[in-house]
This record gives C-alpha cells, structure tokens and sequence, in this order.
C-alpha cells in the first residue's frame, strides 16, 4: 500500500499516474488523512511550489506528525519539493522544515561566470556518488527532469547519493536509513524516472 | 555537465484534434493527439506542449480529456496554453495531469492573473507566452493569432512577466510563424539576455538548422516546432543529433 501525500499542492496525479503505469497491481492512493499515512506501507511525498505555503498546507491538514512518524520507519520517497521540506530550514521564507536531513534549503545565485538560468528546468545529468538500490537499473550520469529554483545544502556529505551541476555542484539525491529524497522529478523523467520509482516500489529497507 | 536544451513539439488541438496553422489561419487535420503525444515521447520529445484553439466554448472541455488520456501514458512534461483565463482554468488543468500551463491573452488583459496564479501553483507552472511582431524599429505584443495589436514593447512585457513570477517565457515571432525561415533570433536574443528564467523560441522552424540557430544564436533554452515534426519531414532523434552534432547539450 502506497500513499502519496495529498496537501494541495502540486501535480500529485502525475505521480499516481507513474505508479499506477508500472504496477498495476500495487494499491496506491492519494492521500491528506494521517490515519491511512500511519498505515500505509511506503510513502511517496512530492511536492511543487513555495516552501512556507506547503508547510502551512500540511499544518492545516495535520499532516506532519503522521510523516514525520512514517519517515522513521517506512520507506519514504521525497520529491522536490518533498525533499526540500525534510531538511532543517530553508532560505526561502526562512521557513522550518521537518529537520529529519541534516542542512538548509539554498536559492541558486546567479553569477558573472557562468550564466545559468533560474529556475533550474530541464534534463541534467545525475552523476551517481554512491551506490544505492534505487540506483538499479540506472546508469550514473543518467538525465532526469528537474524544476526548482532551491536545492539542498546537505551537512553531512556521507548522505548525498547523487548530485548535478547549475552554475554549481548541487546534491539531488539524498538516502539516509529508509528515506531517499530526489531534486529531480521521476515522475516526469520517462523510462529512467519510472525505474526509480519501480526500485522504490520494490525496495526492501 | 549541464541542463540540456529542450526539444518540444507543439501540437494545436481544436474540437479534440491535433491542426497546425499556417499563419495561425489555415488549418489542416493531422491527427489524434493522445496517439501523436505517444510517438513523440518514443522519439524522445523532452516535453510536449498542446495549444488548444478550439473557438467554440462547447468543445472547450474535451482537452481536459485529451490531457487526462496523455497523463496517463506519458511521463515527461507537459504544457497546455490557449484560453486560460482564471486560477480556475489553470488549477483545472494541473489537475487532469498539465504540469505547466500557457497564459497568453489574460496575461494582457490581466497580468494580476500571472502574479496570482504563480503565487497558488508556483512559478514553474506558469509559461507565459508572448506573440510579438516586428513593427518599425521594436517587438510589439500581439493577440488573436496576430491579428490584434496591442501597442505594448515585447521585451517591456517580457521583464514585466516575470517580475509577475513567470517561470518561462514562450516567444512565438508571429513574422515568422509559418513561414519556415527559421525563428526570430534577434527577439529571443534580446529577450534571453534580459530575463534569467528559461526561454522557449517558437514561429519559423523549416529545417533543423534553425533549431541550433534558435539555441546558438538566440540564446533559447528550448525550442519549440509543430508542422516539422507533425508532417514527418524530420523526426525528433534526428533534431536531437543534429543538435549534439553542433556541439549542443541535449538529452540523450
């Protein structure tokens, strides 16, 4: 049993859609009710938009006690968004986040050396900096959909699985115990994003 | 090590039915839009955007069906513009699975709908798209396919978009749509240097020269085509190497 965490926000059907494609047979929902997280068997956290809006909107919900429980246990995928908000804090609206990943939420800046766009939108590679399950069947340097315009300053280096490049080296893949947490959005990265999501579905923590 | 530049193929969808305009006027049936969308993403489209002109609000309905459909079977972005005129259109869209949504018209008649709509959903779902014309020595933004001037400087707008929140900008040069003669790279150029969120050419594409043109010269970060892709003359894997040829970043 799947849950994708529902709080308003974002294009959760995309993600739903991309589970349901590659296993049919998985009962998986979207979901705002804390009770069905608790019991749920994995996790899938995604996220789109400005941090301090997503963090009231699953306050009003009362929603992160439940999560902040399940990412102890349960298998946890967090996207963007849903990545950014298991951090410490975050540069954008100084907000808190759930404080379950060592580091801060950073703006890319834009410089005089390299001109980079903001947001960060489009494929980037994603070099591989440790090996991980959700690493089957994908090659490192492998290109996946990314849209932000934030990303993770991590603390504790030991934690980064994958990292990409905008004007800068940045982590956009995070693993610590049963949660793994992308940048980049699986769910609109085609056959290599599905696959990630198809290691997610099967891992065994 | 860097974002690739994006191929999009753009299809027009009137009363549920993929067209392409020839000037935005003529238009001629190419086909069942959920079916071109798949073979799109089989030859490796980065992004698919839909342009809804259906005219009659009766048949308004049926891409919300079309993008449901295409959601389901397809997982790389996807755009929808035309006629969106309220939060309630675009969270309607988002909803049955667009990932960013156009706004064209409204943003002219009410650029409030920009900053309203990209504070709710987030910039990266807002695209506002820009039709400018080349009158005497300047862009002026246009509407209705062209046919409406607005007295407003394209490259004023384009600043003023994205100060909105705008996360992208769609810059279809309404000279060249059509025409075949390659994109307005002086526009996008201008416009590129001028704003720091990513910019999409559109208008002109005849050969795949002018894809590398669009990203070389007019400093697009991605570039946008219909009837060249639609009408078969080119596929989309021979655009991507003709593009990493050329010593272009792009997605493999």
């Amino acid at each position: 049993m799947i849950a994708i965490i529902d709080y308003g926000v974002g294009n959760l059907r995309s993600v739903h859609n991309a589970v349901k494609f590659i296993s049919p047979h998985t009962k998986s929902f979207i979901t705002s009710d804390p009770e069905q997280i608790l019991k749920a068997d994995r996790i899938i956290f995604p996220g789109q938009g400005a941090m301090p809006d997503c963090v009231r909107e699953l306050e009003k919900r009362g929603l992160s006690d439940a999560l902040k429980e399940a990412a102890k246990i349960k298998p946890f995928l967090g996207i963007c968004l849903g990545l950014q908000m298991l951090f410490e804090k975050s540069e954008e609206g100084n907000q808190k986040g759930f404080g379950l990943l060592p580091g801060k939420i950073k703006r890319f800046k834009l410089s005089d050396k390299e001109r980079i766009k903001i947001p960060h939108m489009g494929w980037n590679n994603v070099m591989q900096s440790k090996p991980h399950p959700l690493w089957n069947k994908i090659e490192t340097g492998s290109q996946f959909y990314f849209v932000h315009s934030y990303y993770a300053e991590v603390s504790d280096k030991d934690l980064v699985v994958g990292y990409s490049e905008h004007g800068e080296d940045f982590a956009c893949a995070i693993a610590k115990d049963n949660i793994f947490a992308t940048q980049f959005h699986p769910e609109k990265s085609a056959q290599l994003g599905l696959q990630l999501l198809k290691n997610f579905i099967l891992w065994d923590i | 090590m860097t974002v690739a530049k994006r191929i999009i193929p753009c299809l027009d969808v009137t009363d549920g039915r993929v067209v392409k305009g020839i000037n935005f006027v003529e238009l001629k049936d190419a086909g069942d839009p959920v079916e071109i969308a798949k073979q799109y993403n089989e030859q490796g489209a980065d992004e698919i955007t839909f342009l809804d002109i259906t005219a009659s609000s009766d048949n308004r309905g049926l891409i919300f069906d079309i993008i449901e459909k295409v959601a389901k079977q397809i997982f790389i972005p996807l755009t929808v513009g035309g006629g969106v005129r309220s939060c309630d259109d675009i969270r309607n869209l988002l909803n049955a699975g667009a990932d960013k949504v156009g706004i064209n018209t409204s943003a002219i008649n009410n650029p409030d709908l920009v900053a309203e709509s990209s504070a709710r959903f987030g910039s990266q779902a807002i695209v506002v798209a820009i039709d400018a014309k080349k009158v005497d020595n300047h862009w002026e933004v246009f509407t209705h396919g062209g046919r409406n001037a607005t007295g407003i400087d394209a490259i004023m707008w384009a600043e003023k978009m994205v100060s909105l929140g705008a996360g992208e900008l769609l810059i279809t040069s309404m000279d060249k749509d059509g025409t075949k003669t390659g994109f307005d790279n002086e526009l996008n150029k201008f416009i590129s240097e001028k704003v720091d969120v990513p910019i999409i050419a559109s208008g002109g594409v005849g050969n795949l020269q002018h894809l590398v043109d669009g990203v070389k010269v007019g400093g697009a970060d991605a570039v946008l085509a219909a009837s060249i892709f639609h009408y078969g003359e080119y596929q989309i894997q021979e655009a991507k190497d003709y593009m990493a040829k050329n010593n272009i970043q792009i997605r493999l």
